[in-house]
C-alpha cells in the first residue's frame, strides 16, 4: 500500500480520470528557471533605457557566464556525487599559465596539450586521494587550491604570460563565429555534452546514485572508487579548458585568472538545482544557475551600483533563491 | 471520570488528513505497570496512533487521558511532560557523544551556566542502576553495539521521568540473547509501575512480554484482549483480516532433475574472524537456509560471497568453474545477486524514483548506443512493478514515500530484474508485515522452482522452516551442521541446533 499523500490538493476529484503529473509537478525544482525570468523581466523593465535589452549587451552577458558556466558542468558531476571540488580556479590559472608559456616555445598543439595535461595531472592527484585514500575531497581539493595557485605563480614570477598565437586566442575566447562570440559556443558545448551524459548515460546514472546511496550504490555493482575518482578526474580537466578559455580572451596566461571560481561555480550549482548532499542534479539547471548569476553581475552594473552594494545584492538573492528551491 | 488506574488512555480518538481518515474512534488504555502490545498491518494505524499520543500529530476528536486525568498533547514536549517516552525504532542517538551526553541531550545539568558532564554521569549512574544494566556512562554511543543504543534510548526517556513507554519492534535488531535481556528489563520496569506499550508483529514475543493485545485494522480497533484469552491464530487473523493458512508452514516441493546440479560451490572460504572454513553447496532448485545467532558470521558470509569482502583463503566455483568474486560488479556478472539486510541503507536510494531504484542495475539493458532509453526504462519499470506487486501509484515519485513492505519488494525486484542464477537473501522480511511476508515467502519458493538456487538468512526461524529444503547453522564463523528440512521436527529443534545445545 502506498502512503495515503496526507497534503491532497483542492480539485483533485475533478482530475482524477487524468494524469497525476500535475500534482506531482512540484514548482520548486524549478524555481531557477521562473527566478531567472523574473530577473530578466524586472532589469528588463527597470533599466531598458541603459541598453540591458541591445544585442550587444545581451551578448556580453553570455560571454561573461560562459567561463564560470564551463566549470560549474564539471562541478554537477562532483556535487552529485556528493564530493566537492574547491581546486577549479587555481587549476584554471595554473592551466593559463601551462598552456601559454608552452604555446610560446613550443607552438600551438603543445600548449594546448599542456593545458590539458594540468587536468589530468591535478584530477588524477585529486581523484586517487579521494577514492583510494578515502581522504574529503573538501580537503584534498582545498590542498590542492593553494598548491595549483602557488605553481602557477612560481613558476612564472607572478608575471602575465603573453599569449602571441592569433590561432590560439581565437579559438579558445577571443574570437567569433558570425555574432556568436567563441566562448559562448564552448559553454554551449559543455553544457549540451554535460547534460546529455549526467542525464541520459549509463555513467550518469551511476554518478546520481553514488552521490544519492553510496552503499546501495555499492550493493547494486556500482564501482563506487571509480565513480568518484572520474567525477573528480572530469572536473579539473573541464577547469583547465576554462583555464584556456581565459587565456585566449586575456590573450594571456596568468596565476589570477579562475582566482575564486570554485565559489560562483558552486552557487552557479546550487542555484541550478542540484543537491548540495549529492543524489540529484541537472546540468541545464546549472547553466541557468550561471546566467541568472551572471544576469545580476549584468543589471547591478548598468544600475550604476558600486562593488561593493553589487556584492551584498548578489549574496542576497542567491540565498533567497536557494531558500525557495529548498524541500519542504 | 476516566479510571485512574489507567496511565493512558484515549477515548474516542479519530484522525483525518484532509478527506482521508486514518484513525476512527479509538479507545486505547494502558494500565499501570502493564505491557500492552498494540498489533496491525501496514497502514492500519498503529505509528499514528502512537504519534497523537506522542504529540506528533494532534487528533482530530477524541481525549487523551494521562493517570485519570485529561491532557493537551500539542507537542513532544507536552507528551514527555505527561511521562510518555518514546524508544525510537530508528535510534535517535548522536554516535558521537557519550552515554551520558545522549541521555543529557538538550536537559543538560548546568553549574554556573556550564554543562556540568560529572553531574550528567552520576545521574546516569543511577538511571542505569536502577535499570540494572551493565553500562558505562562515558562510553562513546558510536562505539556500541545496537543493543546498547537501545538500553541508552530507554534510560533517556526514563532521565526523564517517563511513565509510559512506546517500543516500535524493539527487537527488530537484537540478537536472540539480547532480546532475551531485554525482555527481563520490561520485567523490572514493570514491577517499577512503568507502562509499556509494545509494538510488534512477533507474536512469540507478544506472547512472552505482553499481558493485553490490542488489534488495529483500517484505522479501527478490532479488539483487545487479554492474552491468555486469545490465540495466536485469532490475532493474525485480526491483523491481516483474512485466515492466512499455511503461510509459515513448509510445502515440500517437487525435487526435479534440475536439483541434482550443483549451481555453486564454496571451498574452504577464509575472510576475517567471522568466516572461517566454509564449505557448501548449492544446488539449483533448492532453498538453503542459513541459521545462526546475530554475530555468527551470517552476513559476514553473504558479504563475501557477493564480492563486498575479500576471500582470504578458499574459493567459489560457479557450475564447477572458477570465479572471481572479488567485487560486487564481477559477482552479478557470475550470476549472483545479494537482497541486503538493510534496505534503506543498502538497498535502496531513498530520494530516487521507484523507477530509477528499480533499473539502476539494469542500465545496460535499457542502454540504445550510448544513451539509456527513457521508454525502454519506463516499460521495464512497469514490467518489474507488475511482476512482483509492488503497490505505487507513481513510480516516478520517490522510493521514501513508500511502505516498508513495498520498499522491499523494489529490492527483490530490482535484483530479479537481473535475471540471477544465485539469490543470497538477507533477511528479507524483516520489518515486513505479515500479509507481505507471506507474499515474499511464496515468490521465494517460486523462484526456486524456476531453477534459481536461493540462500536465504533469517533470524526469524520459522521463517526459515517454512521455505528451506535444508538449513545450514552457522557458528562463530563456520558452518557446523546441515541439515535436510525433513529432519528438522520443529522450531525448538533448529533453535538448539543454533545455539549449540544438541537435545
Amino acid at each position: 500500500m502506498t502512503k495515503t499523500d496526507p497534503a491532497v490538493p483542492l480539485g483533485t476529484r475533478m482530475r482524477a480520470a487524468g494524469p497525476g503529473f500535475l500534482r506531482d509537478l512540484d514548482w520548486r525544482r524549478y524555481v531557477i528557471y521562473i527566478g531567472f525570468v523574473v530577473v530578466f523581466v524586472f532589469f528588463a523593465v527597470l533599466l531598458g533605457d541603459q541598453g540591458f535589452l541591445s544585442p550587444n549587451n545581451l551578448v556580453n552577458i553570455l560571454s561573461q557566464t560562459a567561463t564560470i558556466a564551463v566549470i560549474a558542468v564539471g562541478m554537477t558531476f562532483v556535487i552529485s556525487a556528493a564530493e566537492i571540488d574547491l581546486s577549479v580556479g587555481s587549476v584554471a590559472g595554473l592551466s593559463s599559465v601551462a598552456a601559454a608559456m608552452t604555446v610560446s616555445s613550443l607552438g600551438l598543439i603543445p600548449g594546448i596539450l599542456a593545458g590539458l595535461l594540468v587536468g589530468v595531472v591535478v584530477g588524477t592527484i585529486n581523484g586517487a586521494l579521494v577514492s583510494l585514500l578515502g581522504i574529503p575531497s573538501f580537503l584534498v581539493t582545498l590542498g590542492m587550491l593553494g598548491v595549483a595557485a602557488g605553481t602557477a605563480q612560481y613558476i612564472t614570477n607572478s608575471a602575465p604570460e603573453p599569449i602571441l598565437d592569433d590561432t590560439f586566442n581565437n579559438l579558445f575566447g577571443s574570437g567569433s563565429i558570425g555574432p556568436i562570440p567563441v566562448l559562448v559556443i564552448w559553454a554551449v558545448v559543455a553544457v549540451a555534452v554535460g547534460a546529455v551524459v549526467l542525464g541520459r548515460t549509463r555513467y550518469g546514472r551511476q554518478v546520481l546514485a553514488t552521490g544519492g546511496n553510496r552503499t546501495a550504490a555499492e550493493y547494486t555493482g556500482i564501482r563506487t572508487r571509480r565513480i568518484k575518482f572520474t567525477v573528480l578526474l572530469v572536473s579539473a580537466i573541464i577547469a583547465s579548458i576554462a583555464g584556456m578559455l581565459y587565456a585566449g580572451r586575456l590573450q594571456s596566461g596568468r596565476f589570477q585568472w579562475g582566482d575564486g571560481d570554485e565559489l560562483s561555480a558552486i552557487a552557479a550549482v546550487i542555484l541550478g538545482g542540484t543537491s548540495l548532499f549529492g543524489g540529484a542534479g541537472t546540468v541545464v539547471g546549472t547553466a541557468f544557475g550561471a546566467l541568472l548569476i551572471g544576469l545580476i553581475n549584468n543589471g547591478l552594473v548598468l544600475a550604476g551600483l558600486d562593488s561593493s552594494q553589487q556584492q551584498i545584492i548578489r549574496g542576497a538573492i542567491i540565498i533567497l533563491a536557494v531558500a525557495l528551491a529548498r524541500k519542504k | 471520570m476516566a479510571d485512574a488506574a489507567n496511565a493512558v488512555e484515549t477515548r474516542a480518538i479519530s484522525k483525518s488528513f484532509g478527506p482521508v481518515t486514518v484513525l476512527r474512534d479509538i479507545d486505547f488504555d494502558v494500565r499501570h505497570g502493564e505491557v500492552h502490545a498494540l498489533a496491525g498491518g501496514n497502514g492500519a494505524g498503529k505509528s499514528t496512533l502512537m504519534k497523537i499520543i506522542q504529540g506528533v500529530y494532534q487528533p482530530s476528536a477524541g481525549e487523551i487521558f494521562v493517570g485519570g486525568e485529561r491532557v493537551n498533547i500539542t507537542s513532544i514536549q507536552d507528551a514527555k511532560a505527561a511521562g510518555i517516552g518514546m524508544v525510537f525504532q530508528e535510534f535517535s542517538l548522536v554516535p558521537s557523544l557519550t552515554v551520558a551526553q545522549n541521555i543529557f541531550l538538550g536537559i543538560e545539568p548546568l553549574s554556573g551556566g556550564f554543562i556540568n558532564d560529572k553531574e550528567s554521569v552520576r545521574r546516569t549512574r543511577a538511571v542505569l542502576a536502577e535499570m540494572e544494566v551493565d553500562l558505562d556512562p562515558k562510553a562513546e554511543v558510536g562505539r556500541l553495539g545496537t543493543a546498547y543504543w537501545q538500553l541508552t534510548e530507554i534510560a533517556k526517556a526514563l532521565a526523564q521521568n517517563a511513565r509510559v513507554l512506546i517500543m516500535d519492534e524493539p527487537t527488530a535488531s537484537l540478537a536472540r540473547h539480547e532480546t532475551a535481556a531485554l525482555f527481563a528489563l520490561i520485567e523490572r520496569l514493570k514491577a517499577r509501575g512503568i507502562s509499556i506499550i509494545y509494538i510488534s508483529h512477533r507474536m512469540d514475543e507478544v506472547y512472552q512480554v505482553a499481558d493485553r493485545i490490542t488489534v488495529l485494522r483500517d484505522g479501527r480497533k478490532l479488539f483487545t484482549s487479554d492474552l491468555s484469552q486469545t490465540s495466536p491464530a485469532a490475532i493474525v487473523e485480526g491483523i491481516v483480516g483474512k485466515k492466512i493458512e499455511g503461510e509459515l508452514t513448509y510445502r515440500p516441493r517437487e525435487r526435479g532433475a534440475a536439483r541434482q546440479e550443483v549451481l555453486l560451490e564454496a571451498r574452504g572460504l577464509n575472510a576475517g574472524p567471522r568466516v572461517r572454513d566454509v564449505s557448501f553447496t548449492l544446488h539449483a532448485g533448492e532453498i538453503v537456509g542459513l541459521a545462526g545467532l546475530m554475530g555468527s558470521g551470517r552476513t559476514e558470509l553473504a558479504r563475501v560471497l557477493f564480492g563486498i569482502d575479500a576471500i582470504k583463503r578458499g574459493e567459489v566455483l560457479i557450475r564447477g568453474k572458477k570465479v572471481d568474486l572479488s567485487s560486487p560488479d564481477r559477482a552479478i556478472a557470475a550470476g549472483l545477486a545479494l537482497i541486503p539486510e538493510d534496505r534503506r541503507d543498502q538497498g535502496l536510494v531513498l530520494d530516487h524514483s521507484v523507477r530509477e531504484n528499480l533499473l539502476l542495475p539494469l542500465l545496460e539493458k535499457i542502454r540504445r548506443g550510448p544513451l539509456l532509453s527513457g521508454s525502454a526504462g519506463r516499460e521495464l519499470a512497469a514490467s518489474l512493478i507488475k511482476r512482483f506487486g509492488v503497490k505505487v501509484a507513481n513510480p516516478g515519485r520517490p522510493v521514501r514515500l513508500l511502505s516498508g513492505g513495498n520498499q522491499q519488494k523494489v529490492v527483490l525486484a530490482k535484483w530479479l530484474g537481473t535475471d540471477p542464477r544465485i539469490l543470497i537473501l538477507d533477511e528479507p522480511t524483516a520489518g515486513v508485515d505479515i500479509g507481505t511476508k507471506s507474499e515474499i515467502l511464496d515468490r521465494i519458493r517460486s523462484l526456486a522452482d524456476e531453477g534459481r538456487a536461493v540462500l536465504i538468512i533469517s533470524s526469524e526461524l520459522p521463517e526459515l522452516l517454512a521455505v528451506s529444503d535444508r538449513v545450514l547453522v552457522v557458528r562463530d564463523g563456520s558452518i557446523v551442521d546441515d541439515i535436510p528440512r525433513q529432519e528438522i521436527d520443529d522450531e525448538e529443534s533448529l533453535q538448539l541446533a543454533v545455539q549449540g545445545v544438541r537435545a
